[in-house]
């Protein structure tokens, strides 16, 4: 039976999801002329639900008999998530409009996307879990295909659907595993069995654990698992890839983070071995790899693998600094993140998008402004202080030589290193050499001024940092309080 | 009791037989019906171990949507099989040797596999015995109830699946002739009917 603490502690989720088929009808009876009426208030309902959701109670409130989960980690991550989906929808209004995919599904199948986010997010059972995921990925897939005339984006939606009901099936067969030999898919019950002097897991839940940490790995991009991103990447419309490099890495990440600490933290030893391999195969690639591409929207594929590499570091540690860490840079990522999209999207020269790097050739004689937001963001994915992204990198790192973990934090930093040439190549581009024709200014207001304010944010982040690594540490903090 | 066991007999022997001709018969088509026999005699078998539910579900998806959908897809590509199947003794060999590896890691896994002894007793919504109640009923006793979270969140996700087949594949085409029923329906004699006076042996 459904109570009121049920439903009190779904509020959020429950405005998000009527809201979203309010305006699905409101679409359907309006049409596509009511796309910008839709898109702003896709918007509004976000908003909405970010309110409901800072009217939360902090401490650890458990529903639907332990199914949903919502406590501070789950709020920090949600508003992460919020923002960016609110950020994509609003950068997809001008770019949507001079491509003619202007129609009202787009801002629907975002809000659906963040509905199922916000359940990983709060999955407390890996029946939840799965269903959250789902209900993200299927408005992914749809929306990675949007643009439906093109080949390249039908291609792109197809690879990502394919290869992501492989994970699915991957994630399944581990949780009907780990079902099937610890007889619960509940997180709490799952972590009180394998705490106690003679809890042993069994080698079935081991494998089971590996299937799942496999599915969650294709779902943040991390190599091996990441064979799909840069092709996806360079195919969906431009918004459609910003939206993709934050809101559901964010989510991912998040719903890894908590399935590893919480259920399975006791099993430490075993997943950890697991999360430094992928960590720094993750790193190296995506230093790597970035080196050859000519197309920016690629490039910033393996940029995502890389920072999700550096990102898995905090978790590989293990402890209540590493979460934070984690928090902190996936904070950071989406404000690099979406800076550096809107920067994209602001490459239009006589009405035609233009991708490659050579293109952005004299940028800073041309836009200066424009030149100097991408070069902030391009200084601080590198890691270069005193931008933000160099304190993204110093909290995961600072975490892993806490823990021991030098060769993983040494690795880290020399992949950065590394990574730091095709960054600075960017600026390079940019700044010395002979400049191609200007660009459109037609971006749009709504861009410029997320540009803007994510540069501010990215130059300014060590001035105070302290309402988001405060934040962060309070939703490490409630996961170890949980489960230790 | 014999019953039972004649009619195990019957269901696994027939199972095995339309299984193997699934994959020999030389015409697609037959193949499918093949499959869809094989389902049957499943169901059957599941029916035999009282899981009624599962049967009714394989024969309602398994055998209403999933085998029908491959009869269209058979019978609607042109697709030659006896060509694909040339070359499969080549790949034999290597094939084979796959799957003795594959057996030899899964027998050694399940070899030394240990199920935790206490496992069954901690499952959240443990299975009732048959002989209390139909397995039927006790899944309904707990999907709209324990797992009414579940429940709807699956149901956005179809919703979703729809939007998205909408989305993709919906298009409106131009100069396309509709159907007007109120046009057609408010047609009179008169417009539509003219009486011609043909003189005879003239023609028209």
């Amino acid at each position: 039976m459904i109570t009121s603490i049920d439903l009190f502690t779904i509020l959020p989720e429950l405005i998000l999801a009527v809201l979203g088929m309010a305006l699905l009808m409101y679409g359907v009876f309006r049409g596509d002329k009511a796309v910008h009426s839709v898109s702003w208030l896709a918007v509004g309902a976000i908003l909405i639900t970010a309110i409901a959701i800072s009217g939360q109670s902090d401490s650890g409130q458990v529903a639907f008999k332990g199914q949903f989960i919502v406590d501070q980690f789950s709020v920090f991550m949600k508003w992460l998530i919020l923002l960016g989906s609110a950020l994509a929808i609003l950068m997809s209004l001008n770019y949507n409009e001079r491509e003619g995919i202007q129609r009202f599904e787009y801002p629907v199948l975002i809000l659906f996307a963040t509905l199922g986010m916000l359940l990983m997010v709060s999955a407390n059972d890996l029946m939840s879990l799965y269903v959250g995921l789902e209900l993200q990925s299927l408005s992914l897939y749809v929306i990675a295909a949007f643009r439906r005339d093109s080949t390249k984006s039908s291609e792109a939606g197809l690879k990502y659907f394919v290869l992501g009901a492989l994970s699915s099936g991957m994630l399944l067969y581990g949780a009907s595993m780990i079902y099937g030999f610890a007889g619960t898919t509940q997180f709490d019950k799952l972590a009180t069995l394998f705490t106690g002097p003679n809890a042993d897991p069994g080698v079935g839940v081991i494998v089971g654990l590996v299937f799942l940490l496999a599915g969650l790995a294709f779902k943040v991009s991390a190599v091996p698992f990441h064979m799909w991103t840069p092709d996806v990447y360079e195919g969906a419309p431009t918004p459609v890839t910003a939206f993709f490099a934050v809101a559901p890495k964010i989510a991912a990440i998040a719903l890894l983070v908590r399935t590893m600490v919480g259920p399975f933290g006791e099993l430490f030893d075993q997943w950890q071995q697991i999360i430094i391999f992928i960590s720094i195969a993750s790193m190296l690639l995506g230093a790597l790899a970035a080196i050859w591409q000519t197309n920016i929207k690629r490039l910033m594929a393996y940029s995502s693998i890389g920072h999700i590499g550096f990102a898995l570091v905090g978790l590989a540690a293990g402890s209540e600094e590493g979460i934070r860490g984690i928090g902190v840079y996936m904070a950071i990522y989406l404000a690099m993140n979406i800076g550096t999209f809107c920067c994209i999207l602001s490459m239009r020269r006589q009405g035609v998008m233009v991708e490659g790097i050579s293109d952005l050739a004299g940028l800073a004689r041309n836009q200066p402004m424009m030149a100097a937001a991408l070069a902030i963001f391009m200084f601080s994915m590198a890691g270069i202080p005193p931008l933000a992204g160099f304190f993204g990198k110093l909290y995961v790192f600072m975490a892993a030589v806490n823990e021991g973990l030098y060769v993983l934090a040494i690795i880290g930093v020399l992949t950065s290193v590394i990574g730091a040439f095709y960054y600075l190549r960017i600026i390079k581009i940019m700044y010395f050499d002979e400049p191609a024709e200007a660009f459109d200014r037609s971006a749009g207001r709504e861009v410029g001024t997320i540009m803007a304010v994510s540069g501010l944010f990215t130059l300014l982040f060590f001035v105070f940092p302290t309402p988001i690594v405060g934040a962060a540490s309070k939703a490490a903090a409630v996961l170890f309080s949980a489960a230790g | 009791m014999i019953i039972q066991t004649i009619a195990f007999y019957a269901f696994a022997a027939v199972t095995v037989a339309s299984a193997v001709m699934v994959i020999s018969a030389r015409n697609p088509v037959h193949s499918v019906l093949f499959l869809i026999l094989a389902f049957f005699n499943a169901a059957g078998l599941f029916v035999l171990m009282g899981a009624e539910f599962i049967a009714m579900i394989l024969v309602i998806v398994y055998v209403g949507a999933v085998a029908v959908l491959f009869l269209f897809v058979v019978m609607m590509l042109d697709i030659n099989f006896v060509e694909l199947r040339q070359g499969f003794l080549q790949y034999l060999p290597i094939g084979a040797l796959v799957g003795l590896v594959l057996l030899a890691e899964l027998v050694m896994i399940f070899g030394s596999w240990i199920v935790a002894p206490d496992s069954a007793d901690r499952a959240a919504s443990p299975t009732p015995l048959l002989t209390e109640t139909a397995n039927t009923n006790a899944l309904g006793q707990i999907l709209y109830t324990d797992y009414v979270y579940l429940f709807q969140v699956s149901g956005l996700i179809l919703l979703v699946a729809m939007i998205g087949a909408i989305v993709l594949t919906l298009r409106s085409r131009e100069g396309v002739k509709r159907q007007r029923i109120g046009a057609q329906i408010s047609r009179s004699r008169e417009d539509s009917v003219e009486i011609k006076h043909v003189e005879p042996g003239s023609g028209v």
